[in-house]
């Protein structure tokens, strides 16, 4: 088969819904899309540990931290299923690691907002978590099999922290008048760039349709925020407390809440790399690695003279 | 912002820019602890199913990985652990020619035979 052939056959299997496996052919771009697609995923749950990390210590019981621990260590977790399916692409696992610390390769932008107070934990669980189960949803039908399953396997461990988090809130918007402003405050600030993590508009995303056309992606941005929206908007009723947009409001004929602008100018900002802790994260998660050196070198040194020995054994 | 500056989001608000475009095709770096292909034992009964791959020094810590990273929440009674340059698979290429053999043998299915629907147990 020439090159054309192979993709008009790639494309007919895409298009009958029959999934593409590591070893199958696939069109160079295809592998691409989902190494950097993939690859920065894994890196936005390892990033994403950073920022909850920072109240496992101060959590308010010892239920509350054995369950963000939990719920940090599930995020471990995902980077791991992640980092293992984009292997399968032909990526090594080093090589993936050096370019999220050299900066080329990327990850979700909503990380590098810091959290301040308890309540943030609240928030995160409930928004960050609740649209990132969004996007995740929609990549379970993803196209290239490896990703698909480890999006099963994120996505039934994600309702739980959804959960959490807003049974943080819910606590809270219970609580006396402090609480509930620190609740109220979480919210304030995580919505929008809650908001944000689903992209930029339809009409401001080039080249969405390649993707839309291989099913790596399903559904576009500006739909799953909708979705969000929708979802969001109906229960933070719960909890007595408001969302920070006094465009938000029920559109009957659309059957969806009308929502404000987002300000793409602080979006664009964050993304390039001007967000409050972008520098702080890269710079934790490189301190990690080096200082990990020692192990991931000891651990090999014993493996192979265990080998040797065995091999010597045997002779 | 200006048009110019955006592009292609394929996840969310990464950017994409002159990320992920190397593919090497030496899937282990030398730096890389070996990877491990994991299966798992669900519960006393049922086949040990493959799960996913990780990465460690050897059996040992493979199993201990797996069980962290796999078994989180009760998922296992049983791991097994093979180092992936093992395992050896059919060429999906030859798919068509491969499994032709079985493809024509419809007689091989209960199916096939037509009997009357009064018969019983069969
Ligand atoms: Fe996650
Ligand atoms: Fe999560």
């Amino acid at each position: 088969m020439n090159l054309e052939q192979l993709e008009k056959a790639f494309q007919d299997k895409i298009d009958q819904e029959i999934k593409i496996e590591p070893k199958d052919w696939m069109p160079e771009a295809y592998r691409k899309t989902n190494i950097r697609q993939i690859s920065q995923h894994a890196h936005s749950e390892i990033v994403g540990m950073l920022p909850e990390g920072n109240w496992i210590s101060r959590a308010p019981s010892l239920k509350r931290k054995a369950i963000l621990l939990a719920k940090v260590q599930d995020e471990a977790g995902h980077g791991l299923y992640l980092y293992s399916a984009c292997e399968t692409l032909g990526i090594s696992r080093e090589e993936t690691i050096n370019d999220l610390h050299s900066g080329k390769a990327k990850y979700s932008s909503i990380f590098n907002y810091p959290t301040l107070t308890w309540a943030d934990m609240g928030a995160i669980g409930w928004l960050v978590d609740g649209a990132a189960i969004m996007n995740q949803v929609m990549l379970t039908r993803t196209s290239y099999g490896p990703y698909a399953r480890a999006m099963v396997r994120i996505c039934k461990e994600e309702s739980f922290h959804q959960r959490q988090g807003f049974e943080i809130l819910l606590t809270l918007s219970k609580g006396t008048a402090e609480q509930k402003a620190m609740c109220q405050d979480a919210i304030n600030r995580w919505w929008w760039p809650s908001l944000m993590m689903f992209g930029p508009k339809d009409t401001e995303s080039t080249n969405s349709d390649q993707s839309m056309k291989w099913k790596i992606k399903r559904k576009s941005n500006d739909e799953l925020r909708q979705n969000f929206v929708d979802m969001i908007a109906q229960q933070i009723k719960f909890l007595d407390m408001t969302l920070p947009d006094p465009n938000l409001k029920w559109n009957e004929e659309k059957g969806h809440y009308d929502f404000g602008e987002i300000n793409w100018e602080e979006f664009w900002n964050v993304v390039k790399g001007n967000g409050p802790c972008n520098k702080q994260r890269l710079e934790a998660r490189k301190k990690a690695w080096d200082e990990g050196a020692w192990v991931r070198e000891a651990a090999k040194a014993h493996a192979d003279k265990k080998a040797n020995l065995e091999k010597t054994k045997a002779a | 912002m200006k048009s110019s500056f955006i592009i292609k989001q394929f996840y969310g608000d990464i950017p994409d820019a002159g990320s992920g475009n190397q593919t090497s095709n030496h899937a282990a770096s030398k730096n890389d602890w070996p990877l491990w292909e994991v299966f798992i034992r669900s519960k006393q009964g049922l086949d040990h199913k493959h799960v996913g791959s990780l990465h460690a020094a050897d059996a040992q810590m493979a199993i201990e990985n797996a069980r962290d990273v796999y078994t989180r929440r009760m998922e296992g009674v049983s791991i097994w652990v093979v180092e992936s340059k093992h395992i050896h698979a059919s060429n999906p290429d030859d798919a068509g020619s491969f499994y032709e053999p079985a493809k024509d043998k419809i007689y091989r299915h209960p199916t096939f035979y037509d009997l009357p629907d009064e018969l019983n147990h069969m």
